[in-house]
């Protein structure tokens, strides 16, 4: 019998605003001391009261929007009960009944729609270090916004499940409400799966693997458990639904909490937040703020770029705004620099983070095409544009400091041909060229080459050679 | 006030109240003395009053701070062992404003502990003793705040009311007790009871004093985004003819000592000219229910941070993370307390959630728009604060039905958001104070109170 694995994905991204979701603390708390940026609120001392942070609404709204999700005009909050020592004020404040984000979808690179079923503002929680004999507690995240992201069980394969945690990820940095670094647990991932014999109408029993913070390992995860559970129906055993640790390094997961210690969470309307109210001007005026998103790029570029070159380059969207910039006439050539020259640097993030002009950019595409530049003198001027060294000098600039300008003036190149031709050096190779040995003519350009300093074109060269030689 | 008439030092008025609060010790009144800072603080308003410097409205007065009010001077408890030692680095939004008028915060009150009671007997430090008699009950939650103004020892008390915590003690002392509406005063820093209820108001002696009161404290506040926007000073134009009486609370419910005074204030307000109507609100008759199921679940939500890890109390019996809790919470809990943790987690748990929490919500709405309804018809509703005057020390507390009884007129204002004052109505044959309450529509709190003068 086949089975058919039914998956759905639950994302939490964590947002970038400036402060957290309930205090005016700093949210950025990368490389700064433990519990250094945590307010009253967050430390939830007696009668301190939440105080949304609107930035973090308009965050969600272009979150929302950029999943061709409904925003609710209305929304509230509620207060999701638990204890432990990462949740200071003993409940969580998220969106349980009514969420700011409805249904939507994303569509991936292969066309396949996944419908999201909704998604929902809360507070992220703290975090704790367990040792031997006691446990330390950084409360620098508690309250950080969060989006939890939660799709249909629209999913059926690992390679589906990968390209939809990747499309997320690219689309919540597109619509720039997130850093979205992974491994600092920007964007994590709770997957669900199961599965069942093709033609039942029921979905198998689940299991869940929370926290998952790589494409890779989501894709590992669920292949793993599409053939633990299978093997186990094979069997004619049953699937326990629980929750599974993921282990990166066996590449198994493992029973962790069965579903009989569930929690009841205790579910309550937040009565210190009055509901978010939004207008229809309020929502289209955010909405105008995305971007142009991938499959806007995808569209777009469909007849000039090659597929597996745009989706390496649709990662990042400060390369595809760049061109959208110069235009589709010059796109293809520089995305071809974009994938193979740049990315390939070492320095390549730092270089993404300032990147040259467009006019710069256009420039190096012209003089390339006008074949000023030889390939290998264009990849060391576009390099360049790119060091902070060579900022804002220009293409032309640079390749004139390199002497990298290749000579197409016909008459100049014909006197250069000619001082080789005349050349004593020479004489043989011209010999064995007339009598049908072909061959010589690299040798011949070469000498060309050499003579112009490398800024002769070799084609051009060749050209030339040829004429004067059968003459 | 009175007492910025300078003709008094402001140290002599601080230390009048002191060395009075220490005479009374016996009435359990007060968890804390801020005896060193407020002599200092007295100190430096008579340098600036004999400098000509500016000085604020209550420059020099001062009062009692009930104990969940959140302020550095001195340990922030709310009369709850769980809290011993907190000291707190933020001061209350309500707390600031007093201070910032030159207001001397004497000493904190006692309470029952989290605000959770009708007595004062739930305190973590013993109960307060009535004002009138000291064998009764001071009436709570605020009882500390009520006898400190009853007895004379400050000008006014802070207090907050959730759902009869000034408005009852207020009326079992014999002084003026306002639970303003619902968002007038910013809860900003006052330890929560239960978030859609509670009010920060006051006990004084005359209604002027209450309106001075209101005048600096209320206000929208960012830290508490539930505050409305600023109304108190506009006051209203209102012409204020008709006065309800609530025909489902004159029953045989009430005490007739009680019955007797609201009649008579009636005819009074009759004898001014006023119309005195009947009405009918058959929905407060479910007030107490719906109190007693929300409350319990905003209780046992807000009581969730007490956890022992981060401040206050912690049992040092513990081994593991689970006993940390459990210990903690089971020592640092008064028993109301934990009455109320398991009613609230019981009616938020999932099965029960749509038949206990969400029904009380939506007899809730029910009980706002029998409100409306009423000050379409009236301007003004006059009722008894409690059916009883102060019961016995010990006469109610293992008996919590009978207890929560005594707030059954008191608490439909808190699920209706709407103001309420409580107002001395004379005494019993056996000398024990009666108050009523002045009940009027969301925001007219400024009239309301000018309007209690027609009743003395």
């Amino acid at each position: 019998m086949k089975y058919i694995p039914t998956i759905g994905i639950e994302c939490h991204v964590q947002l970038s605003t400036k402060t957290k979701l309930f205090s005016e603390v700093d949210n950025d708390a990368r490389g700064k001391e433990p519990n250094s940026c945590v307010s009253p609120v967050d430390y939830a001392l007696p009668g301190m009261l939440p105080r949304l942070n609107g930035e973090a609404v308009k965050f969600a709204i272009r979150a929302g929007k950029a999943m061709n999700c409904e925003i609710n005009p209305k929304s509230r909050f509620d207060r999701k009960h638990y204890f432990y020592p990462d949740s200071p004020k003993g409940y969580q404040i998220t969106q349980f009944y009514q969420p700011i984000i409805g249904a939507g979808y994303v569509e991936l690179p292969s066309g396949t729609r996944i419908r999201i079923e909704h998604a929902h503002l809360e507070g992220d929680a703290g975090k704790l270090t367990h040792f031997d004999t006691y446990s330390l507690v950084d409360l620098n995240r508690v309250d950080t916004p969060l989006i939890e992201i939660v799709s249909m069980p629209d999913i059926h394969s690992a390679k589906d499940a990968h390209d939809y945690c990747k499309e997320l990820w690219r689309l919540m940095r597109y619509a720039k409400v997130t850093y979205g670094d992974l491994y600092n647990g920007n964007m994590r991932f709770d997957i669900n799966v199961s599965v069942a014999p093709e033609g039942s109408d029921q979905l198998g029993t689940r299991a869940e693997i929370k926290n998952l913070n790589s494409f890779r390992s989501v894709e590992r995860a669920v292949e793993y458990e599409i053939a633990r559970q299978t093997k186990l129906l094979e069997a004619g055993e049953k699937v326990v639904q629980e929750t599974r640790g993921w282990n990166d390094a066996t590449g198994k997961t493992t029973g962790q909490r069965s579903k009989e210690e569930a929690k009841d969470y205790r579910y309550m309307p937040e009565p210190d937040l009055p509901p978010i109210n939004l207008s229809v001007e309020f929502i289209e005026a955010e909405t105008a703020k995305l971007p142009l998103m991938p499959s806007n790029y995808r569209d777009m570029f469909d007849k000039t770029i090659i597929k597996d070159t745009l989706e390496v380059l649709l990662d990042y969207p400060e390369l595809m705004e760049k061109l959208n910039e110069v235009g589709q006439d010059n796109a293809k050539f520089l995305s071809n620099l974009f994938a193979s020259v740049l990315l390939a640097e070492e320095k390549s993030a730092e270089y993404l983070n300032d990147l040259p002009s467009g006019e710069e950019l256009k420039e190096l595409a012209k003089m390339n095409a006008e074949k000023e530049l030889s390939s290998t003198a264009t990849k060391e001027v576009f390099l360049k544009l790119f060091d902070p060294q060579m900022k804002g000098r220009g293409a032309r600039n640079i390749a004139k400091e390199l002497g990298v300008i290749q000579e197409n003036d016909l008459s100049a190149l014909e006197a250069i041909v000619d001082i080789v031709l005349a050349k004593p050096a020479t004489a043989k190779a011209q010999a064995d060229f007339r009598a049908g040995e072909e061959k010589v003519i690299g040798f011949l350009v070469g000498q060309v080459m050499k003579e112009s300093h490398g800024k002769a074109n070799p084609s051009t060269v060749q050209q030339i050679l040829r004429n004067k030689l059968v003459k | 006030m009175k007492i910025a008439n300078k003709t008094v030092s402001a140290e002599r008025l601080v230390r009048d109240a002191l060395e009075k609060a220490k005479y009374f010790a016996d009435y359990h009144i007060f968890t804390y003395l801020n005896e060193a800072v407020a002599i200092e603080k007295a100190r430096e308003i008579d340098r600036k009053i004999a400098n000509g410097e500016k000085v604020g409205r209550l420059a020099g007065v001062p009062y009692a701070l009930k104990d969940n009010f959140l302020s550095p001077e001195g340990q922030t408890t709310a009369s709850a062992h769980i809290l011993e030692g907190f000291v707190s680095p933020i001061t209350a939004t309500a707390v600031q404003k007093l201070e910032e008028e030159g207001a001397i915060m004497i000493g904190r009150t006692n309470l029952d502990a989290f605000a959770h009671g009708s007595s004062t007997e739930n305190s973590y430090f013993g109960p307060t003793l009535n004002a009138f008699d000291k064998e009764r009950v001071a009436g709570g939650s605020s009882g500390g705040s009520a006898v400190a103004v009853a007895l004379d020892i400050v000008e006014f008390a802070t207090g907050t009311d959730t759902g009869g915590s000034i408005r009852q003690p207020a009326s079992f002392n014999g002084i003026y007790g306002f639970k303003p509406t619902y968002g007038c005063i910013s809860r900003y820093g006052v330890v929560a009871m239960a978030s859609s209820t509670d009010c920060v108001g006051f006990f004084t002696k005359s209604p002027d004093d209450m309106d001075i009161l209101m005048s600096i404290t209320s206000g929208q506040d960012e830290k508490d985004m539930t505050t409305l926007p600023n109304y108190y000073d506009k006051g209203s134009e209102q012409n204020i003819k008709k006065i309800g009486i609530i025909k489902d609370f004159d029953n045989d419910v009430v005490n007739d000592e009680i019955r007797e005074a609201l009649k008579k204030k009636c005819d009074l307000l009759s004898s001014k000219g006023y119309e005195i109507t009947e009405i009918e609100m058959p929905t407060l008759k479910y007030a107490l229910a719906v109190y007693y199921i929300i409350v319990p679940a905003e209780v046992a939500s807000n009581l969730s941070r007490y956890d022992g890890i981060r401040y206050g109390f912690r049992s040092d019996k513990s081994t593991s993370l689970e006993e940390l809790y459990t210990n903690t919470r089971s020592e640092g809990f008064m028993p109301e307390n934990k009455r109320r943790i398991m009613i609230g987690n019981f009616v938020l748990s999932s099965g029960f959630y749509d038949a206990y929490f969400l029904k009380a919500a939506k007899a809730r709405t029910l009980i706002v728009e029998e409100y409306n309804k009423a000050f379409s018809q009236v301007d003004y509703i006059l009722t008894p604060v409690s059916p009883n005057p102060a019961f016995k020390l010990g006469e109610k507390i293992n008996d919590p039905i009978a207890m929560y009884l005594e707030d059954m007129m008191s608490v439909s204002l808190n699920l209706a958001g709407v103001p309420g004052l409580a107002i001395p109505a004379g005494t019993t044959k056996a000398g024990l104070p009666i108050g009523l309450q002045l009940v009027g529509p969301k925001c007219s709190d400024k009239k309301l109170i000018e309007f209690a003068k027609e009743l003395i």
